[in-house]
């Protein structure tokens, strides 16, 4: 059974791709995936407003009550050299390559323009196969219009696509007022591909301590169903790969999500439920339902069921509470 | 300067680069003014630096300075080139391996920044008094007076003791010269290489230990032979000043600096003569010849080689002329007939004369005296004085300079307006507050003047007593010449002033030369700021024509982005007013120092910085200076007038920084001061103090509890006595049974509050409406600091609440105990002090405390005021601090007294039982059950009475009696310190007094690092922790000291954490003072050694707990007998990931910047220390639980 996909130019195996999470962020567990049958890895994300703040962080607390008391004039050794910039990160890429066979992909999180750019072009040093751009922004600001937010999507990918010759995919949100037009922009602005969608933390209240709190809840497979839309909206409209990403648990929902259009399929929650294992038991059970359903191959698969190719396409912009609520009466 | 590079360091690290270049082996132990030594070491070989012979010196931290010395002996016996740093009681506890290592002759360098011994009172500061302590010992000493000659001498030392086979003590001023920042011309790894014969070092290999060829040293030898062996050490003793002065010689051709074993300065034809050593020798140079410019007929001799002592080279030295001789010693030797130099002088003087070989026109007079003992400044001005005295025909002998003596009448006078400063070097001095990083700053201007000038820099740092809201002083002086002033300086042409209520506080232009600047840090801006400063500074800056400039250094730096740290600012300022560099230059200085400084630590620090100086022009301002005083600002006295007399005379002097003027009859004689004084000293350092909300407070005194400087109080009182409270005085309906029918108010100090924060995030209510405040929230002090103080009056003068009433086995019903300690120094969010504070809550009126040195001393115990209290019947707390090591055992005697008199008392209570009111009231006396509070209050009325009857009979045995009376009162003993004294230096003593059985308490407030001096690993210290002396990570896990004492069985233990279980904090604490016998509570306080913010530190204690670090129990061996379990289990299976508590705090995270792949091995290896250390308690609870019979626990 060929399983074979191209994601962003890129040739894998099949389309399965362990998504940014602590799973990517040992090698141990790297090479587990890749024996599972990972066909690709997105490492977890560098965010750079962590490592300014751990920066920023650690000048304080090595400054902080220095020079007060005679006694103890400061409190930690004076030590000079600190590795306060990605410099772990990029090994974390570097030993990532060296341990495994497929292709690695950097995430990055930046909160600079500059920050943006210079740590790309140092992951593509590093030896990246490609850059996922992880951007994410809850735009709160009641003084910022969506095109403002939206523009800034843009600009951080043109200013990353400029600054490296590696293939340069844009995760986001679902939350635009034209997705589709959104998705169009990134693909003019140069993405390689667009993966669907990030999943943010929503934050949850605890009653116990009466405080806001942050909640981490994995994905369930019915969630898939926001990026099935979307990738079957775009999928053939767009020259950019569209990875799916949210919600792919079993075998079902990575060939749903292939009828629909994905290029590659990316899985976290599905594996810190399971581990490594979960791969096998998609790729496996990809294989046995394409037999069973008489498929020669994920190409032959793949936007079968996009909106561009199946039967109805208003299904996809259907507000489908209304057609149930149609065939009720 | 040749090709040697010149840099900007102090004394310590001079001694510790030609140690670390020399020494295989480095055994350390930090003390005060050394640590810096023992820390640039283990940094160095951290860093993997090697040394001469191209290997990493093998750094090894020990347990005390005895262990140190032990390990320098058994190293240099084996073969090793060994070294070790040290000062004061550090150096007292060598001196019986230093008997042995020179006994042995085996070559060896101690480099020790000398510091006062301590005598009636502790002091970090400097004097000779530990060296003295040594001259027994056979130790050569060579005495080093200025940061250059720390470094220079200290490779002469090595060289010479090779050589001579005599090993030296090394030693310069603690703090003036081990702290004091210079430029100097750093001796290469060649100049070394020069000067070190290593055939001496071959033959000390040679000479070592070896079973290849096998001897044995330390026998016992007997009358028979001892004597005559220890006479064979003779030659060796003889040679050496010889090669002593080789050694310098050959040092004077490779640098082309000369020492001589006494170096003369001055007048060929001198008659008045001072010899002295140290770096009061420096000022006393620049004095000498400013005097002889000025026509005296005067000489310096500056003693380098002390010991062995050399009278040919002493009086080779002397010009002929020479008529009398001032020796002065920096040390007190009470009892003799004078000080160790002044006699050693006399005698040569003596021995030569009687020889018929002084080589003088006539014998000279010789006189002895004292000068700056624990620091004490020592001036030109001084030092003229004591020349002026030799031209009396007696000369005073035996006299002190620098302090005036109205007891004894030892002081010379000195003619203060004597000074020697020259005006083409630039004398600055800037009050700064710690936190705002002048000091920093000032170091930073030091290294860009001495880098990129030609100009000679030093800089001298004056620190403050307080660890919170402390103020600094830096001295700072630039000139074309080397700077011999060894003194702070008396005439400043620069002022900087870097917090606007110095004004009120201090003498800021006290030592401001005529037409100097002055810089202030002020809110008010150009137009606004002369009026509001006070009317007497104001006449200063007109009578001095000072030139006065502005800046809103908080503003600038808040523009930049940078907080609260105006460092960068005022820097910037400086350089800009002071004309040291030129403008430009100075700010690409400015910069390529802050890159230097910060680039290691990211880009956006540098880009801030270099942001707020590219700002700091446009923002500073000069201001004209109007010809008469505006407004009416005055000074505010520094302690109130309500204060008793000794306060206001003598504490208030020390507070407002004129401690030094006040005379020998103001002080005690004896180092007793009294309690309850802080609070008199009114600090007001908060910017935002709490302010409580009735309406939604619970009354869980949860933020009295954890209030680190007792600033929070609670009471109830009846609500009549509202008719009279301020207009502003909370007050609400009380809640308990205990309490029904009164009101309640949960006050604030706001003058004492050091605003750390922490009692509002322990605070567990939350208002209904807005979840973000809670019943306590922080508010801008400045508007509630005169309504808060009427409040708080009030609040004060309430009566205490009937402490037999109160159910004080919970955190409420312990917090309306009066706390017996208060407004401590302490840092502010202190994690030790609650605990403290608690003790003095529960047992305070009766506890006698013995304290080792560390934090908890100094906080509790350095004056100017000291933080332990009285209740309204004048009972507290009675402290007393001994050493460091000692303590356990100190505390020990404190029982052995108690019970010993105790048994005293009722014995002549028996005797007189009779005479005293019958048998009847001689049992209660003699049986009084005292182990409930209300047991203790009968009894005291009965002792009461028995003292009022004993008064009226003239008997020896009623006599006898009353002065042990207080004996028949229970009293709580308590023996506190930090976990450097219990793990540590003092852990044998404390192992043995609780294998006494005696009815002591201790408390050890586990920091989990040596505090006081800085932060150094203690084996208490977590693995994966950074520390000083392990600054790759503590690689082995914390020591169970729970565990080992709990191993006796008759010892009860607990440990606890107030910021994860308040109330078994309380249990513990009152079930170990209970316990008649032995108790240890060891209590996890988080620390500003952490890295942590401070506000949190409770929570991070919880978090100590949650993972298991810090498991909670308690052993009580009382329960055995019940049947029950002694040991109880406090706390849960760990249930929070041990790198969640870790990475929380700076001494775990660091690694992970610096050593990422060890940070996480160890972080591994922490975490299963945390669950290893749960599990054997949990395991170990369980097999006491089965033999108690009452099965598994349930944990």
């Amino acid at each position: 059974m060929n399983l074979e996909t191209n994601y962003m130019g890129i040739p894998l195996a099949n389309p399965l791709i362990p998504s940014a999470s602590p799973m990517t962020g040992d090698l141990d567990s790297i090479r587990r995936l890749e024996d599972a049958g990972a066909a690709a890895i997105v490492l977890p994300s560098l965010f750079e407003e962590q490592l300014r703040h751990d920066a920023e962080e650690l000048v304080h607390h090595l400054d902080h009550a220095t020079d007060s008391y005679g006694e103890a004039l400061t409190y930690f050794p004076a030590n000079d050299e600190f590795a306060i910039g990605p410099e772990e990160y990029l090994k974390h890429v570097d030993e990532a390559k060296r341990a495994t066979r497929i292709p690695v992909i950097a995430s990055l999180n930046g909160s600079t323009t500059g920050g943006w750019t210079d740590y790309a072009r140092e992951m593509e040093k590093a030896g990246a196969d490609a850059i996922e751009l992880n951007i994410y922004r809850i735009a709160a600001d009641i003084d910022v219009s969506g095109p403002d937010v939206e523009q800034s999507y843009i600009d951080i990918l043109s200013a990353v696509r400029s600054a490296v010759n590696i293939p340069v995919a844009v995760k986001l949100g679902p939350y635009f007022s034209s997705m589709a037009n959104m998705a169009k922009r990134l693909d003019d602005a140069g993405a390689d591909a667009l993966v669907l969608f990030n999943r943010f933390y929503q934050p949850d209240i605890d009653l116990e301590v009466i405080e806001v709190v942050p909640n981490v809840v994995l994905s369930n497979s019915h969630e898939m169903r926001l990026p099935l839309r979307w990738i079957a909206i775009l999928h053939g409209r767009i020259q950019a790969s569209l990875a799916a990403t949210t919600g792919v648990h079993t075998a079902n929902d990575a060939i749903k999500m292939t009828m629909a259009g994905a290029d590659a399929i990316q899985i976290a929650s599905a594996l810190l439920r399971r581990g490594s294992r979960a791969i096998t038991e998609i790729l496996d059970g990809m294989r046995q339902w394409m037999e069973e359903n008489e498929y020669e191959s994920l190409e032959q698969m793949k936007g079968s069921l996009s909106q561009k190719s199946c039967p109805d396409p208003s299904a996809f912009e259907r507000a489908n509470y209304m057609r149930a609520l149609q065939r009720y009466i | 300067m040749n090709d040697r590079p010149a840099v900007m360091i102090d004394g310590n690290e001079a001694a510790a680069h030609v140690a670390y270049h020399i020494n295989d082996v480095i055994a350390i132990y930090p003390i005060t003014p050394s640590s810096p030594m023992g820390e640039w070491a283990d940094q160095w070989a951290a860093e993997g630096r090697k040394n001469l012979w191209g290997s990493v010196p093998s750094v090894a931290e020990m347990q005390s300075e005895g262990g140190a010395a032990g390990a320098v002996h058994g190293a240099l016996q084996t073969g090793s080139m060994t070294t070790t740093f040290t000062a004061s009681q550090g150096l007292l506890l060598m001196i019986p391996n230093m008997f042995k290592i020179a006994g042995e002759l085996t070559p060896c360098v101690f480099h020790v920044a000398a510091r006062t011994i301590a005598t009636h009172a502790l002091s970090i500061f400097g004097d000779h008094s530990d060296v003295m302590a040594c001259r027994m010992t056979g130790w050569g000493m060579l005495a080093a007076g200025s940061v250059q000659e720390t470094m220079d001498l200290a490779l002469i030392s090595y060289a010479a003791s090779l050589e001579s086979r005599i090993p030296f003590l090394h030693f310069f001023d603690g703090f003036r010269t081990s702290h004091e920042v210079m430029k100097c011309e750093t001796l290469t790894p060649d100049d070394m290489r020069s000067m070190i014969d290593e055939s001496h070092i071959a033959a000390h290999r040679a000479r070592a230990l070896s079973p290849e060829r096998p001897a044995i040293r330390g026998t016992a030898q007997n009358p028979d032979v001892f004597f005559q062996a220890r006479e064979a050490c003779n030659p060796f003793y003889m040679r050496c000043p010889a090669i002593v002065q080789i050694a310098m010689d050959r040092f004077a051709k490779l640098t082309g600096r000369s020492y001589h074993l006494f170096d003369y300065v001055g007048a060929p034809d001198a008659e008045r003569i001072i010899i002295m050593m140290g770096s009061g020798a420096e000022a006393a140079h620049e004095a000498t010849d400013a005097l002889i410019a000025a026509g005296e007929k005067i000489g310096l001799l500056k003693v380098r080689l002390f010991r062995p002592f050399s009278p040919d080279h002493l009086l080779a030295a002397l010009p002929k002329s020479v008529k009398s001789i001032a020796v002065l010693d920096r040390t007190k030797e009470p009892g003799a007939e004078g000080e160790p130099l002044y006699k050693d002088i006399q005698s040569a003087m003596i021995e030569a004369w009687s020889d018929e070989r002084l080589p003088f026109d006539a014998p000279p007079r010789v006189v002895g005296g004292r000068y700056g003992l624990s620091s004490k400044e020592f001036t030109p001005a001084m030092v003229k004085a004591v020349y002026d005295s030799l031209k009396a025909e007696r000369p005073k002998n035996h006299f002190t300079i620098g302090i005036r003596d109205d007891i004894s009448h030892t002081s010379l006078e000195v003619d203060e307006s004597f000074d020697t400063e020259p005006d083409d070097v630039v004398r600055a001095i800037f009050f700064g507050l710690g936190s705002d990083g002048t000091v920093g700053a000032n170091k930073n201007s030091i290294k860009i003047i001495g880098d990129e000038t030609p100009n000679f820099a030093q800089g001298y740092f004056v620190y403050d007593s307080k660890k919170a809201g402390s103020v600094t002083v830096s001295h700072l002086r630039f000139g074309p010449r080397p700077i011999r002033s060894t003194y702070q300086v008396g005439s400043a042409n620069f002022i900087g002033c870097h917090q606007w209520s110095f004004l009120e506080k201090f003498d800021v232009l006290g030592r401001a030369a005529p037409n100097a600047t002055l810089l202030i840090n002020s809110p008010y801006g150009r137009e606004d700021t002369f009026r509001h400063i006070p009317r007497k500074v104001q006449e200063q800056i007109i009578a001095r024509r000072i030139k006065l400039y502005v800046i809103d250094a908080y503003e600038v730096a808040k523009a930049a982005g940078m907080g609260t740290r105006i460092n960068t600012v005022m820097q910037t300022c400086f350089f800009a007013v002071s004309g040291v560099l030129p403008k430009d230059e100075a700010i690409a200085a400015i910069k390529k120092a802050i890159k230097k400084t910060y680039g290691a630590k990211g880009d956006d620090v540098v880009k801030k910085n270099w942001e707020a100086v590219d700002t700091t022009l446009a923002n500073l301002f000069e201001v004209n200076v109007p010809d008469k005083p505006e407004g009416n600002i005055s000074i505010p006295l520094p302690v109130s007038g309500d204060s008793p007399e000794f306060v206001q005379s003598v504490l208030g002097e020390m507070i407002a920084g004129r401690g030094d003027n006040l005379p020998v009859s103001a002080l005690p004689i004896d180092g007793t001061f009294p309690t309850n004084t802080a609070q008199w000293e009114k600090r007001s350092i908060a910017q935002e103090i709490p302010v409580w909300d009735p309406k939604t407070c619970i009354q869980c005194a949860k933020c009295a509890i954890v209030c680190p400087h007792a600033t929070i109080r609670i009471k109830a009182y009846d609500p009549a006595s509202l008719s009279t409270a301020p207009e502003t005085f909370k007050s609400t309906t009380a809640r308990g049974t205990e309490f029904a029918g009164l009101n309640m108010t949960i006050q604030v100090a706001p003058e004492d509050c050091t605003g750390c924060g922490i009692c509002v995030e322990v605070c567990p209510a939350k208002n209904k409406s807005e979840a973000r405040l809670k019943a306590i929230n922080m508010a801008p002090q400045p508007p509630l600091r005169k309504p808060e103080s009427e409040n708080y009056k009030f609040f004060l003068d309430l009566p205490e609440f009937d402490r037999d009433k109160l159910k004080i086995n919970s955190v409420k019903g312990s917090q309306f105990l009066q706390p017996l300690f208060e407004y401590s120094g302490a840092c502010s969010g202190c994690g030790e002090t609650p605990y403290v504070k608690l003790l003095s809550q529960l047992f305070g009126d009766r506890s006698l405390i013995a304290n080792a040195t560390g934090c908890s001393s100094i906080y509790g115990g350095n004056l100017p005021t000291t933080p332990w209290a009285t209740d309204a019947d004048g009972r507290g707390p009675a402290w007393c601090n001994s050493l460091f090591e000692d303590n356990a055992e100190f505390g020990l005697g404190f029982r052995l007294t108690t019970d010993k008199l105790g048994e005293y008392a009722r014995e002549i209570v028996d005797r007189l039982a009779d005479r005293i009111g019958g048998r009847e009231v001689a049992d209660a006396l003699i049986h009084a059950d005292q182990s409930l509070e209300s047991g203790i209050r009968t009894q005291r009325v009965r002792v009461a009475e028995l003292v009022k009857r004993l008064a009226t009979m003239d008997d020896v045995e009623a006599r006898r009696l009353i002065s042990v009376a207080d004996a028949l009162v229970q009293k709580s003993i308590w023996i506190l310190g930090g976990d450097g004294w219990a793990y540590d230096i003092g852990y044998g003593g404390l192992d043995h007094v609780l294998a006494s059985g005696r009815n002591v308490n201790v408390l050890v407030l586990d920091t989990e690092v040596y505090s006081n001096t800085g932060g150094q690993c203690s084996k208490a210290t977590p693995r994966a922790a950074v520390a000083k002396f392990a600054s790759g990570g503590k690689t082995l896990g914390k020591k169970d000291l729970a565990m080992i004492a709990m191993t006796y069985g008759h010892v009860y233990v607990a440990t606890v954490a107030m910021g994860a279980n308040d109330n078994q904090t309380v249990k513990a604490f009152l079930e170990a003072e209970a316990y008649e016998g032995p108790s240890l509570i060891i209590a996890y306080s988080h620390c500003i050694a952490h890295g942590i913010n401070m506000r949190v530190g409770m929570d991070i204690q919880k978090q100590a707990v949650d993972t298991g670090h810090f498991p909670l129990f308690r052993y009580n061996p009382m329960l055995r007998a019940e049947g029950k379990s002694p040991l109880q289990l406090d706390s849960k299976q760990p249930r929070l990931p041990f790198a969640e508590f870790a990475y929380r705090q700076n001494r775990f995270k660091m690694l992970t910047k610096s050593r990422p792949e060890e940070a996480k091995r160890l972080l591994a290896l922490a975490s299963q220390d945390a669950k290893h250390r749960w599990e054997r308690y949990k395991s170990l609870a369980d097999a006491e639980a089965a033999m108690a019979g009452i099965g598994i626990t349930n944990k």
